[in-house]
């Protein structure tokens, strides 16, 4: 399995605050890699890195690299919109625009410069299809986003984010705000969906990262304490910080 | 919740060296009966194994309902994972012991053809075994589990000794056969034992290390 994205020793500050401490992990291709640590351990801060979103934080510095294909996200020639595109984000609680189901999915493809009605028409059903909503919308695409149930909204913004073709998807505590069988509908998603993207995804729910992740890194305190195949991290992890966190020895 | 939990776990280990005492007891009276011809005595470890087998259930529930309803994780889940596997060791080896108890019954008062030596000494390390491989799983101490295990090699070689003298012993006169077949699956089921005591060995390995190994060699 190829490496999809790295970070190469990054530290973030914010304003004298250090939040992440020299981070070197890969991000497997075509695989769910997942970040679990304490509340303030960095993990969030570690995953907007990956697409930039760190820099809409007043005061946010960062050190080291981060490569999507082997190239630095930070070099000033990228343009952070582009780089969001190709590096998606799914945020803890859904945030469907009020605007309609359908141009929910649009906006992004409209912002991209598709302006033809067939070609979007296309797309929207693509995406819907893709984010496991398509069959509870397709009768009701023109009514406001805002009725979908909150597991809906959630696809839905899965389906929003997938529209602009993205390889990389993050996610941050994507099932937090969903009742178990929203939260086992986004988890089967997420197992097709890392066939044709790259995930990563925040968690607080170890089991959750237990069941969906093919790789696992834990965090605490900013630093990367131990990274590893996610079947490894939960039977024989290395490290007696992991042992005493995943077995709720901690503190 | 999570020190809730712990306690649990403790709870379930002193179950596990309760079930592994009486296992141990058991096999310990049974030796003695057969040395004794206690009749009496090997009717009791006939009749305690149905304790052991009932210990054995409780075990199997509480570590199965602590997998459905604390996701036990890293050593937590090899801990109980190594006690679902090894509470089947030790009620086989209670079963040997219940079949030592009936050798004894079958045997009735009939002077014995040959003084027993090694089949006390096989016992005896046996004995050794599970106790050793019992402070092995509280202390952790997979190195007291390797070391438990080679005891093993003792305990074949004693087979195979009493193996080779009872042949000849039924070589000799025919009439030794009927005896020195009751003893002969004595000797088979203390031979056994050892076996089990050696997988669970094993299990403490892996409990302690997250390693697999064949201490069996």
């Amino acid at each position: 399995m190829g490496i999809k994205m790295e970070t190469k020793n990054l530290s973030i500050y914010y304003k004298n605050y250090k939040a992440l401490n020299s981070v070197s992990l890969p991000i497997k291709e075509n695989a769910v890699t997942a970040l679990i640590g304490p509340s303030g351990c960095g993990k969030t801060t570690f995953l907007r890195s990956l697409n930039r979103m760190i820099e809409v934080i007043e005061g946010a510095r960062i050190e080291g690299n981060v490569l999507l294909d082997g190239k630095n996200i930070y070099d000033p020639e990228v343009d952070p919109v582009e780089l969001r595109k190709k590096v998606g984000m799914v945020f803890q609680k859904p945030n469907p625009f009020p605007m309609s189901i359908f141009d929910n999915v649009a906006y992004g493809p409209r912002i991209h410069g598709v302006k033809k009605k067939p070609l979007l028409e296309e797309i929207v059903e693509k995406s819907l299809k893709a984010a496991a909503l398509w069959d509870e919308v397709k009768d009701r695409l023109y009514e406001s986003a805002l009725g979908l149930s909150g597991g809906q909204q959630q696809r839905l913004v899965i389906a929003r984010v997938l529209a602009v073709e993205p390889q990389v998807i993050l996610m941050d505590e994507p099932a937090s705000a969903l009742d178990p069988i929203s939260t086992a509908k986004l988890e089967d998603l997420i197992e097709q969906l890392k066939e044709k993207y790259t995930i990563v995804i925040v968690t607080h729910n170890m089991q959750q990262a237990a069941r969906i992740s093919d790789y696992t890194a834990f965090f605490l305190n900013g630093e990367l304490v131990e990274y590893d195949e996610t079947r490894i991290i939960f039977t024989t992890p290395k490290e007696k910080r992991t042992e005493d966190y995943i077995t709720g020895r901690f503190g | 919740m999570r020190s809730s939990f712990r306690r649990e776990l403790e709870l379930l280990q002193n179950s596990i060296l309760k079930m592994g005492s009486m296992v141990a007891d058991a096999l310990d009276n049974a030796m003695t009966a057969l040395k004794q011809r206690d009749m009496e005595l090997a009717q009791r470890v006939i009749a305690e194994d149905d304790k052991i087998d009932a210990l054995e259930l409780e075990i199997e529930q509480k570590s199965l309902s602590l997998i459905a309803l604390q996701q036990p994780m890293a050593g937590d889940l090899r801990f109980l994972g190594t006690a679902l596997k090894i509470i089947t060791d030790l009620e086989r080896i209670g079963d040997n012991a219940l079949s030592l108890a009936k050798v004894t019954i079958n045997l009735g008062n009939q002077p014995f053809i040959k003084p027993l030596i090694d089949l006390p000494r096989m016992a005896e390390i046996c004995q050794k075994m599970i106790r050793d491989n019992l402070q092995a799983f509280v202390n952790r101490d997979h190195e007291l589990a390797v070391k438990t295990a080679e005891l093993d090699h003792e305990i074949d070689h004693l087979y195979n000794q009493i193996f080779r003298e009872l042949l000849v012993l039924m070589g000799e006169d025919p009439r030794n056969i009927r005896q020195s077949t009751y003893l002969l699956l004595a000797a088979r089921h203390l031979e056994r034992i050892g076996d089990h005591a050696t997988n669970i060995s094993e299990w403490i390995v892996y409990m302690v290390t997250g390693n697999r190994v064949d201490l069996n060699k």
